[in-house]
């Protein structure tokens, strides 16, 4: 299972900045290991975020997406104490959800 | 013969490959575009994904740093101030392969990310608008890297 992300929802004016933190290799399937083997991709391919359940973003990440990536939006319509919850799924069907309030 | 039998054994890889790539729809995502993140050039990218000839808008920005240190992870930003803009993409020129993310805008969240990319050698990087009528509009900046993020 991987690791959990790190979410950070502030208000700025009437939006939410939400800025995510998440933990994955991201391998392009470019490198190889120092056997000359070529190291197999496992990437985030679908990204997606909610607001109280409902759904405000949806991107596609290609291997070139730096590792444990970085990303940041905002969500307009947001208050404070909001649920924003992001989701990712990778290329080897793992997936992962976390959540963060508003603050 | 021999080459037939191994022509259907690679297809039949190749159909099990795209499957499993995720371009079977699933529920809540779009089907992931495998094939978008295979092109290697922006018009190529844009025709494919239906738009029409790209053109160079103060619309659209993209923001980065002039001089990338490490090119495992560059910060890019991407914002259009269009209205009617659908998508936004975030390109690397001479990547592998030239597309590196594809945000869905949505009337809830502004048209504006920052994420971070691996560059393998100084390029141009561009963003892509893709406007609810078929109009493409892009912004580009260059960005020098001094160490490669793809090596290995």
């Amino acid at each position: 299972m991987a690791d959990p992300m790190r979410i950070r929802a502030q208000m700025a004016g009437d939006k939410a900045t939400v800025r995510v933190l998440m933990s994955h290799e991201m391998e392009t399937g470019l490198r190889k290991d120092a056997a000359g083997k070529v190291i197999p991709a496992w990437y985030i391919q679908d990204v997606s975020a909610q607001l109280n359940g409902k759904p405000v973003l949806t991107a596609q990440w290609g291997p070139s997406v730096s590792k444990n990536p970085f990303l940041q939006f905002s969500v307009r319509g947001a208050k404070a104490g909001d649920k924003i919850a992001v989701s990712w799924k990778d290329n080897k069907g793992e997936s992962r959800t976390d959540e963060a309030t508003v603050s | 013969m021999l080459n037939r039998r191994a022509l259907l054994t690679h297809s039949a890889k190749l159909a099990a490959l795209l499957a499993g790539a995720g371009l079977l729809p699933q529920a809540g995502h779009a089907a992931y575009n495998a094939a978008a993140f295979e092109v290697k050039t922006m018009a190529d990218l844009v025709k494919l994904l239906g738009g029409s000839t790209p053109t160079e808008s103060k619309d659209v920005t993209i923001t980065g740093p002039d001089i990338a240190e490490n090119g495992a992870v560059v910060q890019l930003g991407v914002a259009t101030t269009q209205p009617g803009a659908k998508r936004l993409l975030l390109l690397v020129e001479k990547n592998p392969s030239v597309l590196s993310a594809m945000f869905d805008i949505s009337d809830a969240v502004d048209a504006s990310f920052v994420t971070r990319v691996k560059m393998g050698q100084s390029s141009n990087v561009y963003a892509v608008a893709m406007l609810g009528d078929g109009k493409v509009l892009f912004a580009q900046k260059e960005v020098k890297v001094t160490l490669g993020g793809c090596g290995g």
